[in-house]
């Protein structure tokens, strides 16, 4: 009875046609005297602004013995500025509706709100508020330090967050990497407002720092505003970017004992590569196939095929100096060494063996560009991919170069890149787990006796 | 404010939902399926989910795994189940929308011919280290447990979690799965929406050709149930952990009804945010917690409100239970002020502008149409349900608070850590989760 305009095939999927070039919506920029950088970006579908303001100065400016600093510094950005109490500052910018997201990472600290675009203006006014003159009193100070101290304290029994720093501390010791933004509870206990002070007069300056807005808004007319708010702030940061001291030469397999745990949860991996490698494009493509999506290899094996986890991924992670190369699973107990094995077994296959084929290649190149419209669709997501032209110095060309990058990639290509960046000999593995239970099968695994890392440490 | 929409009921009962979005050139394909855990009985908990994992195994015409054909075609794709509905997405370049909708009606009409024992065995143990992943080897993970097995009785089925026992699971059969898929996998028990880059005549047209010809189901009953606390129970589990928790759960609300809007404002004002009275209490002034939150979870048939707490070391459960009761007895007397009433109005149309920013995946626009649709057979009920928030009064949610934070009529579980009982609020039995 249906008039059928479409006649459908079950015996073969439909083949999508090609999707349009992905544009990235222009970036109007300015600057303040004082070296503030004005980010912002029209657009207007829904009556939304997403404002923040990128420092580029992270965890990894965190001075030794003091890690956890900049984090610390972060988060005293709110409670209170000038004369206005932290109580205070919170109610004004619950009254927006919205609240202070921030960020720190190795290499930056975002700070900012996403707000109804009505707001635009309080907001930016609160922002410049706790960026620039946040009161940093003894009193709050004290306070906020005993959270976090709590924080790390509860950190103890959360196996992922125990495998993400012991894997940090092993590939890179005493770098400024080696460390987890929040620190470490010696550190920290030390800490004083004054450091905080300190840190926040060397590093939270305009001179590194962009302010972004993307959403309903005009650039005169953010421009406008951000002086008005941002005009009265100085000063220059002082150089956060150390050359890159030795890397240490940790053990191969560690253990953080955790008696009785259902899982071992696993990192393995090791330092690799930074944003401004020309491979870039190569190893995000190659790791689509390793296990950067659920079709990948290594979560096929681990969860589909063995059944062994619920799920499994490995990524790069591209910072303004080589981050780590890592792959993140947690795994049943009585199949943690197999699935040690069977990983480390994929990752040199990769450059061995089993070199990506002319069909993983394409599906991988496909998903990556195909979709990649989507991942502009708001305004958090265009602010933060605008973040990251600024964070890593990138040309504004980067999201319109990404599509035809990946696709004119060859399997050599792809392939040379892996072996240049990925060394099976150097994966470095962590296991936070029932030492008691897989103590006798890590010892068969070839990679050494593992080292016993104190739970305690991290 | 709008979600403007078509609907169309297709001859077999599928409800199609279209929403036209042309800012990015994606389409979400989002599909509800009117069955979570409130649909197992005791004994065979934690299927429901089960099966949402083998809707990625395959189907009749295409037995190669769900993922692998979306994602290379630049598709990102999930599913959930929580007690009352499963839902499934795909967010697809615009090119891709007829792949996606191959691949949906596919597993809707044909997926058991491709299950086999080796697919469910391999589900099975994904979704026991799922378990062990999210819930056992996770601190507090084992508290929704104990709360929603105190709150409802046994034979309620909000009485378990979604992701279920392990007996249960160990147990379940692969005819069971036959059987489910029969009762609750139809047409007439989905709702499609597709929302985003289409042109809504081609877009139903190519629905209509891949779904139209699935057989209908019979209709699925309503389930009933009832709960009620005449007690405060009082309950303890000892957990790995550093510092103890106490949550305290009310039955309350279902979603959508009297009260539901208030509590949900309440929970805000209450405990989340550096603005609300027990952050402010309890680890801004006394600095006796490290954390306070608060959630009224609304279902189909029932709700509860909850509130946890952690202690800052060195502080028993008891004192932050005395300073709870204290401040909700204190909204319920005096009421919120003016400032809270509008400080929450402007969240709630933040929270619903924000929404409409994108089409698909968890809480996109064609999940809430979804959500709409299913739970009120209304999809046009956006602009009533901000309506909702922005009707609360003072008043309302005083009287709202009286209702339902009642002291004697409660769950309050302590979580401490292993061997110190004593930081237990007082008179805490051990509970039993399996």
């Amino acid at each position: 009875m249906t008039d059928r305009l479409v006649t459908i095939d079950r015996s073969r999927l439909p083949e999508p046609g090609p999707s349009g070039p992905v544009r990235f919506p222009a970036i109007e920029r300015s600057a303040l005297p004082n070296g503030l950088n004005v980010w912002t970006v029209r657009h207007a579908q829904v009556p939304v602004v997403a404002c923040s303001l990128l420092i580029r100065r992270g965890a990894s400016s965190d001075p030794a013995g003091k890690h956890g600093l900049a984090a610390m510094t972060a988060d005293m950005l709110d409670e209170g500025s000038g004369d206005r109490s932290a109580i205070e500052i919170h109610e004004a910018i619950a009254r927006l509706g919205t609240q202070l997201e921030t960020d720190i990472g190795s290499d930056g600290i975002v700070a900012g709100f996403t707000v109804l675009a009505r707001f635009v203006d309080r907001a930016l006014a609160l922002l410049a508020d706790v960026v620039v003159r946040p009161a940093m009193r003894d009193g709050d100070m004290a306070r906020v330090r005993q959270l976090r101290l709590h924080r790390l304290t509860q950190l103890r029994d959360v196996p992922s967050a125990i495998a993400d720093r012991a894997f940090l501390g092993l590939i890179y010791g005493e770098h400024p990497y080696g460390h987890a933004p929040i620190g470490t509870e010696l550190a920290l206990a030390s800490m004083t407002v004054d450091d905080v002070r300190a840190f926040h007069e060397r590093a939270i300056r305009p001179s590194v720092a962009t302010l972004i807005a993307v959403g309903d808004c005009d650039h005169a007319a953010i421009h406008q505003m951000a002086l008005d708010v941002f005009g009265g702030w100085h000063g220059a940061a002082a150089d956060g970017e150390p050359g890159d001291p030795a890397l240490p030469q940790p053990p191969r397999l560690s253990i953080v004992p955790r008696a009785r745990a259902p899982q071992s949860e696993l990192r393995i991996g090791h330092v690799a590569v930074a944003r401004d490698t020309p491979d870039y494009h190569a190893l995000v493509t190659a790791n689509m196939v390793l296990g950067g999506q659920f079709s990948s290899r290594i979560n096929l094996n681990l969860r589909e095929d063995k059944g062994v986890t619920y799920g499994a991924r490995t990524a790069f992670d591209f910072r303004r100096r080589p981050g780590p190369f890592v792959l993140q699973v947690g795994v049943q107990t009585s199949a943690t060494a197999q699935s040690i094995a069977e990983s480390i077994g994929e990752i040199s296959a990769m450059v061995s063996t089993r070199p990506i084929t002319v069909e993983e290649l394409r599906l991988a190149a496909a998903s990556l560009t195909r979709g990649y419209a989507r991942n502009f669709e708001t305004a958090d997501q265009i602010a933060r991919a605008a973040a990251q032209l600024a964070l890593y110095d990138l040309p504004d060309t980067s999201f319109a170069e990404f599509v035809p990058r990946i696709e004119r990639l060859t399997t050599e290509e792809v392939t040379a890149a892996m072996a240049r960046h990925l060394h099976a000999s150097r994966l470095v593995t962590v296991v936070v787990g029932d030492y008691d239970a897989v103590g006798a099968d890590l010892d068969r695994l070839g990679l050494g006796d593992p080292v016993i890392l104190s739970p305690e440490t991290f | 404010m709008n979600l403007s929409f078509t609907k169309q009921t297709l001859a077999n009962g599928l409800d199609v939902l279209l929403h036209e979005d042309h800012d990015c050139p994606i389409v979400a394909i989002n599909v509800w399926y009117h069955v979570g855990s409130k649909n197992e009985r005791p004994g065979h908990t934690g299927f429901a989910h089960l099966f949402e994992h083998l809707m990625f195994e395959g189907s009749a015409h295409h037995d190669h795994g769900y993922f692998q054909p979306l994602q290379g075609a630049g598709a990102s794709l999930n599913g959930s189940t929580n007690s009352d509905r499963t839902n499934y997405w795909e967010v697809v370049p615009t090119a891709a929308l007829e792949l996606g909708l191959w691949m949906e009606s596919d597993r809707m009409g044909y997926l058991l011919p491709a299950l086999t024992e080796a697919k469910f065995s391999n589900q099975r143990a994904v979704v026991l280290n799922e378990r062990r992943q999210n819930y056992e080897n996770r601190p507090y993970g084992l508290s929704a447990m104990a709360i929603l097995a105190a709150l409802f009785p046994p034979d309620h089925p909000y009485h378990w979690t979604t992701i279920g026992e392990v007996a249960d699971l160990n147990a379940v059969r692969l005819d069971e799965v036959h059987a489910f898929f029969a009762r609750y996998y139809h047409p007439a028990n989905a709702s499609l929406t597709l929302a985003g880059d289409i042109d809504p005549d081609q877009a139903l047209a190519l629905v209509r050709a891949y779904f139209e010809d699935i057989p209908a189901g019979e209709n699925v009953e309503p389930v009933r149930a009832a709960a009620s606390l005449d007690r405060d129970v009082r309950i303890l589990l000892e957990d790995r952990v550093e510092l103890p928790r106490l949550c305290m759960a009310w039955l309350s609300a279902a979603m959508f009804t009297e009260g539901d809007a208030d509590l949900d404002l309440a929970a805000d004002l209450l405990a989340n945010g550096k603005t609300s009275r027990l952050y402010r209490r309890l680890v801004f002034e006394e600095r006796i917690a490290t954390d306070v939150s608060a959630s009224q979870n609304s279902r189909e048939i029932g709700g509860y409100v909850q509130l946890a707490a952690t202690s800052a070391p060195g502080h028993a459960l008891g004192e932050l239970e005395r300073v709870i009761l204290e401040e909700i007895g204190r909204l319920g007397a005096d009421g919120p002020t003016d400032d809270e009433i509008e400080r929450g109005r402007v969240q709630a149309e933040a929270q619903f502008v924000f929404r409409l920013q994108t089409v698909g995946g968890f809480g996109g626009k064609s999940d809430q149409l979804n959500a709409y649709n299913v739970f009120l057979g209304d999809p046009a009920y956006f602009d009533r349900d901000l309506q909702r928030y922005c009707s609360v009064t003072n008043r309302s949610l005083q009287q709202t608070v009286r209702r339902y934070f009642d002291p004697a009529r409660r769950v309050t579980l302590s979580i401490v850590p292993r061997g110190r009982i004593e930081l237990a609020a007082p008179d805490s039995v051990p509970a039993v989760v399996s």
